[in-house]
């Protein structure tokens, strides 16, 4: 029997936050605290080279003499730094096969709807999990390794292949950039690494998973994704986290880098624990991910964002290449309590680059959604182009719905376009849909998979299904 | 000694001379308390988010005389064809000789010095400026020189125009006047406010005016900024409307080195109309920059917001227009809009149009666009014989004149019409 409306009613009935069960695994956690011998113990941990020690330990110098930024238009109780603990890995790892893995982690692989096995080799997805702090499995590395293509978790590409990892790594995101950028510079403990060699196609999409599973623990990854000359590679990313009562701390950073000619495809779905229906507990996400593109280069950034009860997020693109392009695709969900502070930066450096923003916030519950973006065309960038519109949807009178663009000129043959709306879903609208015997829930599931399709559209298909339910759900509710 | 003292300190310094002795000891009281805030505040720098596309040095690191102007030729600045009473503040200090009123029941005219002796201005005056944390603000309830006081009673309508003359003249003058308006209930009044410099290099005038809008009144102010290259103004209009009532700002603004507008208005009741529209045009190094700030704190309001510009030479346009909705401001139609012309390379555009908006049956959107002009509607005239230069210029005058659509007086819509068609000429 096919899965009708009234199915996806009861299941809508018994879902709140599904990723909210933790896996009962003993695990390696390093005391709370942090200073720098917790930056030399998480270094010398994962047996890094000197260099890398160094890096961690200067970012370290520079993030303790920095503030906590408070230009966002969020409220949270402070983080208390020295309450975290910064390093938190799954025991006995020992020798990575498949069948070695902890049967508990398999399991919560399985419920998250990642296997590893067969089944996912049909829908062609390479997978990095990313449990707590430490990278667990990397499937497909085989085949990719065929083909040139290197990945695999942050740690093991700092051993196998520094050179790449000591190039690139804080050359889009220096340590002094901001301060959640500067402390993972300093704890990250994991992440993944992907390098596509010239030419290449990558033929399945990349793909990593990240679970924040311990409690007290911050969770740092970093990733690092470069596309060298004319290839091209899709790379999603998904996140979920226990339900907890008090707030967890996620700063990641990631860097791509577009080499000429090259494209890259970067997907999020957010689903880290949002906290209850008061707004206890959720994560922080507070996340610095940027690109660069060099000559005829494109980065597109597509995220759907459900979860986390802050978050503070800006992919954005450096446009450095003359006809490079950066597009930012992003539906950014808040209910109850959360809230969200996001959107995007394009920077044009080149001549005739060009930039796509469109971004739809849809506030529910007691939440409030920001847009806060800037488009900068500098004096060398002739024939730059953007284009941007952002629609906010208010859904309830006790939700908030906000704007912050930031355009600056500094080019006379600039075109720049940005167009920003607020409103309710109309009642004529739902009106409309009730009248043809669809009540209003369904009306406004309907409606707001329309007002989300031009976004939901670039996600890889996978993910467009996933995020479609996510949307549901997160809505869940909301509606009186 | 003078090395010692912080920036703020010299710019005082400069104010030092001033005596406001004979004033009642309610504003007595007000000038203290403006600068015991003064002492709290400091000037913006670039890390100031509300100031983050201005940078004040230029205006802040000199030190200003006060001069008080005996007479001066002010034929050059009247409109022509205006009727409309005349108003003159010459650096910051009310001319009565160079005036001209028409009185008209209901309606007070005072220079704001005497118009402190009326008990009705203690509860208005000041209301609207008091602890906003702008320092610019401060320094003008501390110091505030003279300005116009317009109160129009319930029910009365201005039959003729008040144009407000606003002039400074000498070098290194600073000017510190400070304007009221009252619109009583079901009053209709017009304002335009002039601001002009007759010779002299580098003064600053640091105006404020504070309007209040009543019940079904209708209020309109024109402002119109046409100073030198190397003057610096800072002006902040600080409005309040009550229930019913409309208010309507034009802001065109011609040149000066720095110039800075915030206009800040509270929309505190319901079925009320707000519309405001600017106009800047660049050259040279000009520095212009517009901060709005609608607040829409009540149901049922519609507010109406279009600003232009066209920025030539090295010259550098902000925008920063908010618009907030309250959580009771439901039924709220708020509408934004920039539009930015770049002539050269070397001229810059900031825009930041800002919606917060806390309340769901709203309709709000905002749009921004920075550009060139057409090449196809260029073509289109060249090839109906009309030379580059003219097709240009034409196209330009479009875009600028449709900004200030909302000027009811036709005599100063014409003034500014041929204001612009001057500029483009040249």
């Amino acid at each position: 029997m096919a899965y009708t409306e009234d199915d996806l009613e009861k299941e809508l009935e018994n879902q709140e936050y599904k990723y909210g069960f933790t896996t009962d695994i003993e695990s390696d956690k390093i005391p709370v605290g942090i200073n720098e011998d917790v930056v030399r113990l998480i270094s010398s941990k994962k047996n890094e080279p000197q260099w890398m020690l160094d890096y961690r330990l200067k970012a370290f110098a520079v993030w303790k003499d920095m503030v906590e930024p408070e230009w966002a238009h969020v409220n949270y109780p402070k983080v208390k730094f020295q309450e975290l603990s910064y390093y938190s890995a799954p025991k006995a790892q020992g020798e990575k096969k498949w069948e070695d893995i902890d049967p508990e982690m398999k399991a919560t692989m399985d419920k998250l709807g990642i296997s590893m096995d067969e089944q996912k080799a049909l829908s062609g997805v390479a997978v990095d999990f990313v449990f707590d702090s430490v990278s667990v499995k990397t499937s497909f590395q085989d085949k990719l390794g065929d083909l040139g293509i290197i990945f695999c978790s942050f740690s093991e590409a700092v051993q196998n292949h520094p050179e790449l990892v000591k190039k690139y790594m804080g050359t889009i995101v220096p340590t002094t950039d901001n301060f959640y950028a500067a402390l993972n510079s300093a704890v990250f403990s994991d992440g993944s690494f992907c390098y596509i060699p010239k030419g290449v196609r990558c033929p399945m999409e990349l793909s990593t998973y990240f679970r924040i599973n311990e409690a007290n623990t911050g969770q740092f990854e970093r990733t690092l994704v470069v596309a060298d000359e004319d290839s091209y590679v899709s790379y999603l990313e998904g996140c979920t986290a226990p339900a907890r009562d008090e707030n967890q701390l996620h700063a990641a950073i990631v860097e791509l880098i577009a080499m000429d000619g090259a494209e890259i495809k970067y997907s999020t779905v957010q689903n880290w624990y949002p906290g209850d229906e008061d707004g206890k507990g959720g994560i922080y996400n507070f996340v610095t991910k940027r690109g660069i593109c060099h000559n005829n280069a494109k980065i597109s950034w597509t995220q759907v964002e459900t979860g986390s009860a802050v978050t503070w997020k800006y992919p954005s693109c450096i446009l450095k290449g003359d006809n490079s392009i950066g597009e930012f695709y992003s539906v950014a969900v808040t209910n109850n309590h959360q809230q969200a502070d996001t959107g995007t930066k394009m920077i044009h450096l080149g001549k005739n680059t060009k930039s796509t923003i469109i971004s739809k916030g849809i506030s529910a519950g007691y939440s409030n959604n920001s847009y806060r973006g800037l488009v900068q065309i500098n004096k060398n960038a002739s024939n730059a182009r953007n284009f941007t519109q952002c629609d906010s949807l208010l859904m309830g009178d006790q939700c908030g719905a906000h704007t912050f663009p930031y355009i600056e000129a500094k080019n006379s043959t600039a075109k720049i376009e940005h167009e920003a709306t607020t409103s309710k879903i109309g009642e004529d609208q739902i009106f409309y849909c009730n009248q043809r015997g669809i009540n209003t829930e369904k009306a406004i599931n309907l409606i707001v998979n329309g007002y989300c399709k031009e976004v939901l559209n670039k996600l890889p298909m996978e993910f467009a299904v996933e995020a479609q339910k996510l949307l549901e759900i997160s809505l869940e509710g909301s509606v009186g | 000694m003078i090395a010692d003292l912080t920036k703020k300190d010299s710019l005082l310094a400069s104010l030092s001379s001033l005596n406001f002795s004979d004033e009642n000891e309610y504003f007595a009281d007000l000038r203290n308390k403006a600068k015991a805030e003064l002492e709290t505040l400091e000037f913006p720098t670039s890390k100031t988010e509300y100031w983050k596309y201005t940078r004040v040095g230029k205006i802040v690191n000199k030190s200003y005389n006060i001069a008080k102007v005996e007479d001066i030729d002010i034929t050059p600045y009247l409109i022509p064809g205006l009727n409309a009473n005349i108003l003159v503040l010459v650096n910051g200090f009310y001319k009565a000789n160079l005036s001209k009123i028409d009185a008209q029941d209901g309606i007070t005219v005072l220079p704001l010095s005497e118009a402190k002796n009326l008990a009705q201005l203690n509860a208005k005056f000041c209301s609207l400026t008091t602890n906003k944390e702008e320092v610019f603000l401060a320094v003008n309830n501390a110091y505030h020189t003279d300005g116009i006081y317009i109160e129009v009673a319930n029910n009365t309508i201005a039959t003729k125009a008040y144009h407000i003359l606003n002039i400074t003249t000498g070098n290194n003058v600073i000017a510190l006047s400070r304007n009221v308006i009252i619109g009583g209930k079901s009053s209709q009044v017009k304002v335009i406010e002039s601001f002009i410099n007759e010779n002299g290099n580098e003064n600053f005038v640091n105006n404020v005016s504070e309007i209040f809008v009543g019940e079904n009144a209708n209020v309109e102010y024109n402002k119109i900024q046409d100073k030198s290259n190397d003057n610096y103004h800072i002006s902040t209009e600080q409005v309040y409307q009550e229930a019913n009532s409309n208010f309507t700002i034009n802001t065109a603004t011609f040149n000066g080195a720095i110039v800075r507008n915030n206009l800040n208005i509270w929309v505190d009741a319901s079925n009320c109309e707000t519309n405001l529209s600017g106009l800047y045009l660049g050259q040279n190094k000009d520095h212009i920059d517009n901060h709005t700030v609608v607040d829409h704190m009540k149901p049922n309001c519609n507010s109406n917001e279009v600003y232009k510009g066209v920025l030539d030479h090295e010259s550098t346009g902000v925008f920063n227009g908010k618009v907030f909705v309250r959580q009771d401001a439901q039924i709220t139609n708020a509408f934004q809009q920039n539009n930015n012309i770049l002539l050269t390379d070397t001229a810059n555009v900031n825009s930041k149009p800002e919606l917060e908006i806390y309340a769901d049956d709203v309709k709000c959107s905002h749009g921004s666009t920075t550009g060139q002009i057409d090449e196809e509607a260029i073509f289109y005239l060249q090839s109906r014989g009309i030379s580059k230069r003219n097709a240009m210029k034409l196209m330009i005058n479009a875009f600028a004149k449709d900004a200030l659509a909302n000027i009811s007086i036709t005599a100063l819509a014409d003034f500014i019409d041929t204001k612009i068609e001057e500029r483009f000429t040249k």
